[in-house]
Parts: C-alpha cells; structure tokens; sequence
C-alpha cells in the first residue's frame, strides 16, 4: 500500500465535494475480502494486546492451576460407586471453568474497559468494520482459552492421573464441545458487558459467574448437588460444558452416576447452541460502541 | 470555493433540554474552523453528530457530500476524528498502534512520517501508557490523521498542554492546513482559536450566536480602541473609534515619540464573553439567521 501524498489528497476534496453529490447511493458494506484483511490486523493486536497483560495472564492461567492443585490434594480417592476418582473429576471440570475465564469473563471485561475507555467510539469513528472487530475478538478468545486448557491437561496428567483420550471419537467431541462452549461464553460475554457500567464494575458478572461454577459441577461433584440445584445448574450452560469434559477424560463407566445415566451428547449440544442464540440476541439488542457516562 | 461541511436547521434534544436548537454552519475546503462555547453549550454534541457518532433529532447536515447519519466505510475512511482526552490500548507501542489505525485505511500515510510529523519518533517504541499528556495527545492527532484525512476533528486538541507544547502543536496544524486537510476544531482556549482559525464560531445555549473570522468577531475591528500614553508623570487614556487620527495629533502635540504609548483592541476573550454572557441581550432572532451566510467565504 503506497503512502497519500497530500496533494493526492487536495485533489480528492476538489473532485468528491465539488458536486455534493456521489454517484453511489446510500451506504454500503464493507466488502468481506476488507473485512477478513482487517480482521487479521486486530486479530494480531488483539493477541499481542494479551500477551502484554501480565497481570491478567498470571491470574487467568494461575487460579485454575492453583485451584485444581488445592481440590485435588483436599478430595482424594475414587468417587463411590465409580472407577474415577475426584482429582480427574476436578481436573475436567477446570477446563470448564478455563472456557469461562478465557471467553466469557475476560471477554466482558475486555470490551466493558474498551467501551469505558474510550476505544470503541474511536474504532468506530475509522472505516474498520465491525466485523473484524469481532473476528479480532474471537481470535484472542481462543488463544487464551486453548493454552488455558493446555496447561490444565498437562498438569491433569502430569500429577492428577488424568487419562487423554485414545479415540479419534472422543478428540472430536472434545472439539466440538470446546468450540460450542466457547462461542456460547463469547457471545454471552460480549452480551454481558453491557452490565459493567463502570472501571470497577466487574463483580456484576463475576460474582454470579462463581456461584454458576459451585452449582454446575465445577467444584462440586455434579451428582452429589441436592436435587433442586442441579435443576438449576442444568438450565445454564457451564453445567453441560463440565459434563461434556467429563464424557471425554473419565472411564465411560461414570456415565452411570451422571443424573441422567448417560452422558447426553445430543442435549449438550441443543442447550449450548440455545445460550449461543441468547448470547447472539444479546449481543444485538445491547453492543453499543460508546458507554453510557458519554452522553 | 467547495463547501466540506453544511449544516442546516440542526436540533438535538436530550429529553426536553434542547442541546442544539437550530444550528446553520458551513465550512469551506481548507478551512480551519474554530467552534468556541462554554462547557455545555453543545460543541461536543455537535462536532459527533457531524463525525457520524451521534444521531441527530432534526436538521440537515452534509459532511464531504455525505449525510454522516447514513455514512459508511468509504465516507469513514474520508474523515479524521480526534476525540475528547483517550487512554485507550495502554498495551500497545506508539508505531504499533499508528501502524495498526493505518492499516483500517484503504490509502494511509505512511506510519513512520506521520509520527515523524506529530513528533514522537523518539517515543515510536515506546509503550502508550508511558507517555506524557502532550505525547499522548499528539499520538491522539498521529491516529486521526494517519488515513490522510480530507477534513479533520479535533475536539479541545490542547488541554493540558504546557505553553510551549501547544505552540508545537499549533505549528503541526498549521502545517496539516498547509497540505489541504479542512479541520474542524472546539477549543476553551481563546488565543488557540486566534492563532489557528480562519474562522471561529460561538455555540451558547445550543445556537450559534455568532460566525466570523478572529478579528471581527462580535465586531471587534469597529470596536472603540483604548489609546494610552504618558504625560507629566501620570497615565492618560482616550477611547476613541479614530485611534489613527489620534494618535497622529498626539504625536504632533509631542512633536514626533509619544511616551509610553499602547493601542488596545478590546480582546478576544472580552468579546467572547460578551457573547456567550446572555445571547439573548444581542438580537435573539438576528443570531442564527445571520450566521446562515459564510461570512468569512470571501477569505
């Protein structure tokens, strides 16, 4: 791309605005070739913008560490009536809880400080679509969430007796469930960062993030919840994710203590494509790129 | 002369405070205009309706041939906007930041000459969190500019520069000015709008009560000149409309050098607030009609 010169520019003054009027009518869409190029340039600050943020890279990748490490020397053994034990139970469920880190609660954050900050209303005040502000986006949400749970296979193995899979088939749903539970905590996140209101707001979507862990499993022993909790764990979509985990690392035979007696592949998906649609419709009514301190 | 900027009939209401009540203004190609009121006044509003940022609640306005509310890419890609005090991407350096604004261009400058020209090629890898407000504001000015703007924001550019900052940033204009770029300027600053604008215009109370260039604004080139000068040891002073004529027989009295002598204008600062005091003092019906007509066109 060559450099403007200015005289370039004197010329186009002269040339647009001398009519008042442009041949093309109305406004246009950026083409996607524009889109997808674009996309990749905020992709790449998008992710270099992450790794520059020490501290929230220590906290998203130390607690789930630090938390599995502490459950799993607390609650030893193998779970009654089962073949697995709590460690591997933990270590499943912490990969969860990395999918909620990774996408929904950074990603609320994130776009709560950048619409605080300012930096939403100055990208929109740019030609860049906002599109590839999304791709961006989706971008450093995986990244952050694979080497998340990356490391928490490596430590699962390494000192909780976690067992990857040998199966092609369970690598696939593997895939799937990750990629559904992070497009489902993404869209939510971004859906949800309209309730921080302020810098220091964020505990809006913490604070019920962390009950939502206690109640859908990831702390807990799913099966060992009272009844009518996991009623309401199981409306929600970290519930499903954590099981979808268990369905992938634990002995098959555990599928007899979930609540249905099976591991429910074909309602985990319809659930996790449901808050997909909620966050989607979120997201649509409430994204806006200027706070609501700014007029 | 080719117009950037008309705007016509502009209402914004925010419940039932009206913040622009009617707003008539153009702006010609290579302009720089001034937008002058107090905080309030609805300068900011204004300047975001035209930037496409903010709709409008009646009025006509065209911004390079486009109306802003129906604006797209192509149109975004036309215009530099430079908001109110930023501290966003504090994780970024300055190149990688004016790099990455560059490429949201289809035709930018070059990234490396536009911090060369606001300055900051010392700073270019220096992370943005570290710099100083002037630095921080001049990498403000390196993002609107870097797509080789035709007609460029600036919202209160200044504030909290030191003196000799803002001399430096002035001159960064001037030069911006020099290449083509209209600019679209809202200041607190007096002597900033005297320094840089053709044009300045007063926003009070959501209506322009006054359009003119810096010299005669509020009439102030008719205005009384106070002449002052020294005479047996005491200070005497003399408001006049002839001050020429004055002083030519003042001189002829002293038979050629008049002591201690000083002609003053009233400043800009005193018709200023002359005019935002109490618009309605002037001619109410008189104001925005009057600013209708680019008075300074004839520049």
């Amino acid at each position: 791309m060559s450099a403007m010169t200015s005289g370039q520019t004197v010329e186009t003054v002269g040339a647009v605005m001398g009519t008042g009027t442009t041949d093309n009518a109305g406004p246009q869409r950026a083409p996607w070739r524009e889109v997808w190029r674009i996309g990749r340039v905020r992709m790449r600050v998008e992710v270099l913008q992450l790794t520059r943020n020490t501290g929230l890279l220590i906290y998203t990748f130390a607690l789930p560490v630090v938390m599995l490490l502490l459950f799993g020397s607390i609650f030893r053994g193998k779970i009654a009536g089962t073949s697995a034990t709590y460690q591997q139970v933990y270590a499943t469920g912490m990969i969860g809880m990395c999918v909620i880190n990774g996408a929904l609660q950074n990603l609320a954050y994130q776009v709560a400080t950048e619409r605080h900050t300012r930096a939403l209303k100055r990208l929109r005040s740019t030609p860049m679509p906002a599109v590839s502000y999304f791709l961006g986006k989706v971008a450093s949400v995986l990244a952050a969430t694979l080497a998340q749970v990356a490391v928490m296979l490596t430590v699962g193995v390494a000192v909780m007796g976690l067992h990857l899979p040998t199966s092609l088939g369970k690598w696939l749903t593997f895939t799937w469930v990750l990629l559904l539970g992070c497009t489902a905590c993404s869209l939510l996140g971004i859906g949800l960062s309209g309730l921080i209101r302020s810098e220091n707001g964020s505990a809006v979507v913490w604070l019920p993030i962390m009950v939502l862990q206690f109640i859908s499993g990831v702390f807990i022993v799913f099966s060992t919840l009272p009844k009518p909790v996991q009623q309401i764990g199981a409306v929600f979509p970290v519930k499903w994710l954590c099981q979808g985990m268990r369905s992938v690392f634990l002995p098959d035979s555990f599928k007899y203590s979930e609540p249905a007696g099976s591991w429910e592949h074909g309602r985990l998906a319809l659930v996790l494509t449901a808050w997909c649609v909620v966050g989607l419709v979120m997201c649509l009514k409430t994204f806006t790129w200027r706070g609501r301190d700014d007029g | 002369m080719t117009t950037a900027l008309r705007v016509r009939g502009l209402r914004k209401n925010y419940g039932d405070a009206a913040a622009l009540a009617g707003v008539d203004l153009d702006v010609a190609a290579g302009e720089i205009f001034a937008l002058l009121g107090p905080n309030g006044a609805g300068k900011s509003t204004a300047v975001e309706i035209l930037e496409g940022l903010r709709a409008r609640d009646g009025g006509e306005v065209s911004v390079l041939g486009v109306d802003p509310a129906a604006a797209d890419y192509r149109w975004r890609a036309r215009i530099g906007v430079v908001l109110q005090e930023a501290r966003d991407f504090t994780m970024l350096r300055v190149g990688e930041a004016v790099r990455q604004f560059g490429a949201y261009y289809p035709a930018h400058r070059d990234p490396d000459e536009v911090i060369a020209a606001v300055g900051l090629t010392e700073q270019t890898r220096t992370l943005t969190s570290r710099l100083s407000g002037g630095q921080r504001r001049r990498l403000d000015v390196a993002l609107g500019i870097v797509g080789g703007p035709e007609l460029l924001f600036l919202d209160e550019p200044t504030t909290g520069f030191d003196p000799a900052a803002r001399r430096q940033f002035w001159e960064m204009i001037r030069s911006l000015r020099t290449a083509g770029t209209t600019i679209l300027l809202t200041t607190h600053y007096l002597d900033e709008a005297e320094a840089l604008a053709d044009r300045v215009g007063v926003l009070a109370k959501g209506r322009l009560v006054e359009v003119a260039s810096p010299e005669r604004l509020g009439g102030r080139d008719h205005a009384q000149a106070i002449v002052s000068w020294d005479e047996d040891d005491r200070r005497c002073q003399e408001r006049t409309a002839e001050p020429t004529r004055f002083i030519a027989e003042l001189s002829t009295l002293f038979r050629g050098e008049i002591p201690g002598l000083s002609v003053v204008r009233p400043s800009l600062e005193d018709i200023y607030l002359g005019l935002i005091g109490s618009p309605e003092t002037g001619s109410p019906e008189a104001g925005p009609q009057e600013t209708g007509k680019p008075e300074g066109s004839a520049r």
